[in-house]
């Protein structure tokens, strides 16, 4: 009913953001595969991209415009920028609040709780070091957000979303072939399939463990600042809600599972942005919660089940 | 659970020191490494502790604090507990020769049950007579700071340590409470099917939490465990949103009409309540004695002893006959619905609600307070919550109230590095963690995949 008119004009909002949840959602998915745990701080690695884009971008930016190829430069930059601040920050979890747990061989639900802290204590950190009111990131290009760069059945698809989707496309890709061509990604697959073994045959789980994070945290950065470039800007509390539904699609999709988290992502986003459509623009955190409940209820292990180990 | 193994054990054995450069040998160094993570966390200190910085000047804070002559006084304070570590270590023996008859007699003395009875008594009597000495503001402290959130702690030990569930909404159920309180005292703008007295809708609230609690644990505490804390965030934050949507309900944001203060007129007793904090307090030093009792007596009766078995290993208590679902939504339901209660209290003594006072915020809080005292100690839980409720007061205007929670991120990870047992904690929690960390067992429920998960 509600969908009839305006499909396209909900739908491709949604799917943009799709693409962001994907990405975070990557960051829960393969620290799940590799240690089966939910890394709650994740939230707070997405925030700390978002701040490291907004910081380079101000300070390159300033004052003038940029247009044609230095866009493209300027957002490559913020990409990176926020790539390295995710990274960073999510190496730095692991090394505090993962590790020296790791080593007491702690209950599960010690990580979880200092997961919690290291969640709590970034975001106010961030907030005392950054000021606790939202800043715009400075527009890497001259058109503005909400201007149709083409259309698609007739709904305008913006610069921003454009942007959105081609990073995230990249980034995917880049991704899927880390894990299953590189040597890396047959360490992360081999720790998540069996640990102690992988430990056995020569793997360093340690540094396997450690570099999980930072891949995770690339993603997770990357898609702070593109999430920070839109009309949501940066904040030190940006990180809870896309954290959340994020960690519905990883669940949706199949908690462990690469290309899982990736559908998961994609399908949120479009499910809730409908949502907006049919029910109230104040309801859309309620319907993701709502999935994620339902996912559980029905079929816990996601759409494209747990393929932990391979998790590809 | 073996992928968190650390990967020390199964390096292949080194020569000692051969062929490593001096460089490497310094990062092998347990003790140089120890002095690099206390100067760093000297630094983190400072920073904390330091200036606030801006969006346009984000390095100020950092500058501020950490080329400042005061960062000296935190690195001086970063050596000395570098030191004392490493004294610790070597002296440990010899501590272990003065200490250990020290602790044997304090464990024979509190084991006797005599002695522990009269403890009791006495910091009851203590708990009595002292807050009539202490002026308005610190009475007022005493209730809505410490008293409901020793209650809250007490709720959310009996989950998060006997049965080893994390519920990180456990906010949502105090909302449930005090709002369904509002609901029935008539304070909401929907008017109630009939008007009860305060103490009366305690039964209608308290019922309303458990049955939340039941519906959201059915279907999440057949799965692994940390899909309850996820679920449990997402609950508690999407109460909040109810709480300020739905604004024919629950008022909105602009917060509900005035709750009515406690009254009992029975049996030709009769009391009112005021706005004066010292019969709240009474009223919630009964409620919580009375829970503490109750509690105390669940621990060690067959119920606690199969949260007990659940949260040292899940499967095996299953095998045993152990009917692990249902004591776990016990435990869930019985948490929830003290949760419950607290918000009965909380509403009338504080009488207008807002959908603030039950942000996500305040689930981690009362997390911090039941881990600070001690996983599955209720002593520990109300000294937790008591001591970690009274310190901000007490440093108002000391340091800036926004950044508690701050301490409080950096307390929860400090503690979960060194002292995951609490101030006070269980005997038997302590143990458990203990043996975990030798690798003989697991210590909570969170652990493993469970009975009705598919693989």
């Amino acid at each position: 009913m509600c969908l009839t008119h305006n499909f396209w004009g909900f739908f491709v909002p949604g799917l943009a953001n799709g693409f962001l949840y994907a990405l975070i959602a990557l960051g829960y998915t393969l620290v799940y595969g590799v240690l089966q745990l939910i890394n709650f701080a994740h939230s707070e690695v997405f925030m700390s991209g978002g701040f490291a884009g907004l910081f380079t971008l101000n300070w390159l930016i300033g004052k003038h415009h940029p247009a044609g190829m230095s866009s493209v430069g300027y957002v490559v930059i913020g990409c990176v920028a926020g790539a390295v601040g995710g990274g960073v920050v999510a190496y730095l979890l692991e090394r505090v609040a993962y590790r020296p747990l790791r080593r007491r061989h702690a209950p599960k639900l010690a990580f979880l709780i200092s997961a919690i802290g290291a969640s709590y204590f970034l975001l106010n950190l961030a907030g005392k070091e950054f000021g606790r009111d939202s800043r715009p990131i400075a527009q890497p290009f001259t058109q503005t957000q909400t201007d149709p760069l083409f259309k698609i059945f007739g709904t305008g698809v913006s610069l921003y979303y454009a942007v959105i989707a081609v990073v995230a496309i990249i980034m995917l890709v880049m991704l899927d072939r880390l894990v299953n061509k590189t040597r890396l990604g047959q360490g992360i697959r081999a720790v998540a399939q069996d640990a102690d073994t992988a430990g056995l045959m020569g793997v360093d789980i340690n540094r396997v463990i450690a570099q999980t994070f930072i891949v995770g945290g690339l993603l997770g950065g990357a898609a702070g600042f593109l999430y920070g470039l839109g009309p949501a800007n940066v904040s030190y509390t940006m990180g809870f809600t896309p954290g959340l539904k994020a960690f519905t699609a990883a669940v949706l999709g199949g908690i462990g599972n690469i290309r899982g988290a990736m559908l998961g992502g994609l399908l949120l986003g479009i499910i809730e942005n409908l949502s907006v459509a049919c029910i109230s623009p104040s309801w859309v955190d309620v319907v993701s919660f709502f999935i994620l409940v339902l996912v559980l209820l029905v079929r816990p292990t996601g759409i494209l089940g747990e393929r932990l180990g391979r998790s590809a | 659970m073996s992928a968190i193994r650390d990967s020390e054990a199964i390096r292949p054995p080194q020569s000692a020191g051969g062929g490593r450069s001096a460089w490497q040998r310094l990062r092998r160094n347990n003790n140089a490494r120890k002095l690099v993570a206390c100067i760093i966390g000297a630094l983190v200190a400072a920073v904390i502790t330091g200036p606030s910085g801006s969006v346009s000047h984000p390095t100020a804070g950092f500058t501020g604090a950490l080329f400042h002559p005061r960062v000296i006084v935190f690195l001086v304070l970063g050596v000395l507990l570098w030191l004392a570590m490493v004294g610790r270590e070597t002296l440990s023996e010899n501590i272990k020769t003065v200490t250990a008859p020290i602790s044997m007699a304090r464990t024979r003395w509190l084991g006797d049950p005599k002695v522990r009875y009269s403890l009791y008594a006495a910091l009851l009597i203590f708990a009595i007579i002292y807050p009539r000495s202490l002026s308005s503001f610190w009475q007022g402290v005493l209730v809505d700071q410490i008293g409901v959130y020793v209650l809250l702690a007490i709720g959310l030990n009996v989950v998060v340590g006997f049965a080893g569930l994390l519920d990180l909404g456990y906010i949502a159920f105090y909302a449930i409470g005090a709002y369904s309180c509002a609901y029935w005292t008539g304070a909401l703008p929907i008017k109630p099917v009939f008007h009860l007295n305060p103490f009366v809708s305690i039964v209608f609230a308290v019922a309303a939490a458990m049955i939340a609690g039941v519906i959201l644990g059915a279907p999440t505490l057949r799965l692994r465990g940390d899909y309850l804390a996820i679920v449990t965030l997402g609950f508690g934050e999407i109460i909040t949103i109810y709480a300020n949507n739905l604004q024919s309900v629950t008022g909105g944001a602009g917060g509900t009409n005035v709750v009515p203060h406690l009254s009992v007129n029975l049996l030709g007793l009769k009391y009112h309540w005021k706005l004066d904090s010292l019969p709240y307090y009474y009223l919630l030093l009964v409620f919580v004695v009375a829970i503490l009792v109750m509690f105390r007596a669940l621990e060690n009766s067959r119920v606690g002893r199969a949260w007990t078995a659940i949260r040292e290993d899940e499967v095996a208590a299953e095998a045993s006959g152990v009917n692990t679902f249902k004591y776990k939504l016990l435990a869930f339901a019985m948490g929830a619905s003290t949760s419950g209660f607290a918000g009965v209290l909380f509403a009338s003594k504080v009488q207008t609600l807002y959908p603030s006072s039950f942000a996500l915020t305040e689930s981690i809080l009362i997390l911090v307070l039941v881990i600070f005292g001690g996983m599955g100690s209720l002593p520990g839980a109300v000294l937790g919550a008591a001591v970690l409720q009274w310190l901000p007061q007490f440093l108002r205007g000391k340091i800036n109230q926004a950044d508690l929670f701050l301490y409080l991120g950096a307390l929860l990870i400090i503690m979960m590095i060194f002292r995951p047992q609490g101030i006070w904690p269980s005997r038997r929690r302590a143990r458990e963690l203990a043996m975990a960390e030798a690798g003989l067992t697991e210590a909570d429920a969170v652990s493993g995949p469970t009975a009705g998960e598919v693989q």
